[in-house]
């Protein structure tokens, strides 16, 4: 532990408010018998699909492209990772095993091929 | 006490995938909190107190360094800004519930939003308790598998460097679930364009909020487009359907 047990249990319900909030402030802001205006109810159909996609990003975004010839760039494990996942998902359709597989591959990756 | 076994026992199945996605992320990362100095316990309590996946993996970077709970707070909103969005998605569904809606609030998480928002309970089950259930089971089950991954923790021997591409692998897969509906990837690819666009231009650390910013400009003026032709949810479905 680098904290404190007071800095760590501060640290999780500073976390938890944080959270909770993003998570009410719609149901606060329109509360129950008020019209949803048309724009958010917009939003509430697109946004879903834009933010899944910020959030893979999000991921990975400290990739590496540099020195991808002498192996050295972290986009090769997590590419050929990544492709794993996409071939089970096709192949099997299996969200778990996706998930697993393209773990497991990339933790053996970079702890075995690209250390 | 009848209404609720039955809402129950028509939940149940729905959390399967749910149920089985979280032993293997929760588990994931009680062993990464524990390779970082934080014990079961520690865990265990922000898996039941602030119960927001991958913000908690973001937070494992917050407790290894030094104490800033400003820093942390601005970080739980951007990370989980997301649910503002679930939320709205939600606002119909959720409405006239009573005192459940407070924990159906509470336990909102990526997973428990796709399947209420893609499900509706079978006649003769009471909708709120269907609900309620589904978010429970899905919290209790996160909880009690990031305590068992800490647990684990202190005797699993091999080198687990690696092992939270796990939560990278969520959001793919997640991703390809909905790049499966042709009429969600527009809005997939903006929300991806956006993101690399604002890490251009803002940096690795601090691009989330500006491509949030982005996102919605292009959003709302691509609104004439993406309007009239999309369900929502009906990834979420398709997602549902396969998995059972």
């Amino acid at each position: 532990m680098y904290l404190s047990t007071k800095e760590t249990i501060l640290i999780i319900l500073v976390i938890a408010a944080g959270t909770f909030l993003t998570r009410s402030l719609p149901f606060i802001l329109f509360p129950e018998g008020k019209k949803v205006p048309k724009y958010i109810h917009y939003l509430g159909k697109v946004l879903p699909y834009a933010m899944i996609g910020l959030l893979v990003v999000y991921c990975l975004r400290n990739t590496t492209f540099s020195g991808i010839l002498t192996g050295k760039a972290s986009c090769i494990p997590t590419g050929i990772a990544i492709l794993c996942i996409i071939v089970l998902y096709k192949w099997k359709n299996n969200t778990l095993l996706s998930i697993a597989g393209g773990t497991a591959l990339y933790m053996v990756l970079i702890q075995v091929f690209f250390k | 006490m009848e209404k609720q076994v039955k809402a129950l026992k028509a939940a149940l199945p729905h959390t399967i995938p749910v149920i089985t996605g979280f032993l293997c992320l929760g588990v994931a990362y009680g062993v990464l909190m524990s390779a970082n100095g934080y014990g079961a316990i520690w865990s265990f309590l922000m898996s039941l107190i602030a119960f927001c996946g991958s913000m908690q993996f973001v937070a494992i970077g917050l407790l290894c360094v030094s104490f800033d709970p400003v820093h942390a707070f601005i970080m739980a909103l951007m990370v989980n800004a997301r649910h503002l969005f679930y939320g709205l998605s939600l606002l119909k569904k959720y409405s006239g519930k009573g005192k459940l809606k407070f924990f159906l609030i509470y336990w909102l998480c990526d997973e428990t939003f796709s399947i209420n928002c893609s499900t509706t309970p079978p006649e003769g089950v009471d909708e709120g308790w269907f609900y309620f259930f589904i978010s429970l089971i899905n919290y209790l089950v996160w909880a009690f598998s990031s305590l068992l991954g800490g647990l684990l923790g202190n005797f699993i021997m091999f080198n687990t460097e690696g092992i939270d591409f796990a939560l990278t692998a969520l959001f793919v897969v997640i991703f390809l679930d909905g790049w499966k509906e042709q009429k969600n990837r527009i809005p997939a690819l903006i929300g991806v364009g956006c993101s690399i666009v604002s890490i251009m231009i803002f940096g690795t650390e601090n691009f989330i909020i500006p491509a949030m910013c982005m996102l919605l400009v292009v959003l709302t003026i691509g609104r004439g487009k993406l309007e009239g032709e999309k369900k929502a949810c009906i990834y979420l479905q398709k997602k549902q359907s396969l998995s059972s």
